[in-house]
């Protein structure tokens, strides 16, 4: 089932014992442990469980040229991933590009600005990352259905890695999704249900379900190994920064758990050897004002996360009740970053400013994690100093909706010259 | 007639493996004492040591979460349907 990366089934660096070094779960509330299994919640208190890693094991036989001869995907970090044997799940997800953006930085007055340009994986989005992961594991499990809850992204990314695996699947969106979104599902054939309500009801949904049924739900029963994934885009922002750290990254934020894997990567890379310092990054959350639970909370100085109904056209982020923004807002807090809530007009500005600074073209998540930039950068939090890295999550194509009607032609004109010349002042052509 | 509680299955164990119980009580804090009340260690496992929700503990009321409506001490109907379930992450 496993594509034939370039690489990797032949590669001698190949993980000998094909064991994953993860060691047991571990509560992120109360410390309790258990053992590996598609388990998501601490028993005791409902806190989320973690991967906790024999790091000591893994520093003996990481190292830069290991993971440089893996492939370019995100199982080159095998090591640092939940995942028992070699890739059983893999469409080609990571490896994307960290694009130097000169002209967005020096509209927004910034220095040194990356954009981890994430639209490029496999359907388009970040999701395909967690994705790999959790079906990989799910596969480890012996389930033979795959499902999730979904805001968009994360439909696409399992439907098509369940269509590649061989897996059922059933993926539960929200009704008024983006029609893009749908259709980029469904087209895998799948099963897709559309709910009636938002987000949140499709997800307390989905953790019913995830009780009735032995399927493997990646956000909900494999989310233990799923959120993981997203740790890949910590090593690879270092590793193609030539194993240095970003001063300061922004991170949209939708359940939370990007940001705080995010971070979570970078303090691996130095627990297992491979940075030569311990990390000082500083973390920032970018949310719309429509759905901003966590930035609120920042803003206020509060220690409670009061859930929100979502409006926003961000609806990739549009989670109002998010499960790990007690841990973003923990991580922006010790790192001294800053959250944002932007508008929907300064979403759709945000697009438009990176496709029209740097030609690469977001989805409004991308919107609210650029118009984010803008504001700290505006309020001073991310500082022209800094070496930043914004995070651009999902394609534009899959958000159309959003600037349609906004940008379009420059002229719509007869076919001669003269209309041509009536259009454009030929002294402006040169 | 009653309350319908569904439970977890994380916490079905408290309860002798059932999956709702029915019970009686005015609000969703009297519920959830009648609970525990019924099947000790659901409090312990509910609440927090500041005697709130632990923030991982989602409630809802029919189809809307308590935090929404008046939190624990929201005002329940005969016939109404109190779910407990723990807070899952996104997608």
């Amino acid at each position: 089932m496993a594509s034939a990366k370039k690489g990797w089934e032949t590669t001698p660096e190949t993980r000998e014992t094909e064991m994953t070094y993860v060691e047991s779960l571990r509560c992120r509330e109360c410390g309790r442990t258990y053992d590996v299994a598609p388990i998501y919640t601490c028993k005791w208190c409902f806190g989320p469980l973690e991967c906790a890693y024999d790091y000591d094991a893994i520093r003996a036989v990481i190292s830069r040229e290991r993971i440089a001869a893996g492939p370019p995907s995100i199982w080159r970090y095998a090591d640092l991933l939940p995942v028992d044997r070699n890739p059983a799940v893999d469409l080609g997800a990571g490896y994307t590009p960290l694009v130097r953006a000169d002209r967005l930085a020096a509209e927004l007055g910034l220095g040194e600005v990356w954009i981890k340009n994430d639209t490029t994986n496999p359907t388009n989005s970040f999701k395909d990352r967690v994705t790999s992961v959790a079906l990989s594991k799910a596969l480890e499990f012996g389930f033979k259905v795959a499902a999730c809850a979904s805001t968009g992204n994360l439909a696409n990314a399992v439907a098509a890695h369940s269509a590649h695996a061989g897996l059922r699947s059933f993926v539960f969106v929200p009704a008024n999704l983006e029609a893009g979104k749908i259709i980029t599902t469904a087209v895998y054939g799948g099963n897709v249900i559309a709910i009636d309500g938002n987000y949140d009801d499709v997800n307390r949904l989905c953790a019913e379900l995830a009780g009735m049924y032995p399927w493997a739900f990646v956000n909900v029963n494999v989310r233990t190994y799923y959120a993981e994934g997203s740790k890949t885009l910590a090593f690879e922002t270092a590793e193609q920064l030539g194993w240095q750290v970003p001063d300061h990254v922004v991170v949209p934020v939708a359940s939370g758990s990007l940001l705080t894997k995010i971070r979570k990567g970078f303090d691996e890379l130095y627990e297992v050897g491979l940075l030569d310092e311990k990390p000082e990054v500083r973390v920032s959350g970018a949310q719309a004002l429509g759905c901003s639970p966590v930035a609120s909370a920042w803003e206020g100085g509060l220690d409670t996360i009061k859930p929100v109904k979502p409006d926003t056209i961000a609806k990739s982020l549009a989670i109002g009740n998010p499960a790990d923004g007690y841990f973003a807002l923990d991580a922006v807090r010790q790192t001294n970053g800053g959250f944002a809530a932007v508008t929907d007009d300064e979403i759709v500005e945000g697009i438009r400013l990176l496709a029209r600074t740097e030609g690469i073209f977001a989805e409004t998540a991308g919107g609210v994690t650029i118009a984010t930039l803008a504001q700290l950068a505006a309020k001073g939090i991310v500082r022209p100093d800094e070496r930043v890295v914004a995070y651009i999550t999902g394609h534009g194509l899959k958000t159309l909706d959003a600037v349609q009607g906004v940008v379009g032609p420059t002229a719509t004109i007869a076919s001669t010259l003269d209309a041509f010349h009536a259009a454009f002042n030929p002294e402006d052509l040169a | 007639m009653a309350v319908t509680i569904r439970i977890p299955t994380q916490l079905r164990e408290l309860a002798g493996g059932a999956g709702e119980v029915a019970l009686e009580g005015g609000t969703i804090a009297e519920l959830l004492t009648a609970l525990d009340a019924a099947n000790p260690g659901f409090a312990e496992r509910l609440y927090g040591e500041d005697g709130e929700l632990r923030r991982f503990v989602n409630v809802f009321l029919d189809d809307e979460d308590i935090r929404f409506l008046d939190g624990t001490a929201t005002a329940v109907s005969d016939g109404q349907v109190v779910s407990i379930i723990p807070a899952v992450a996104g997608g």
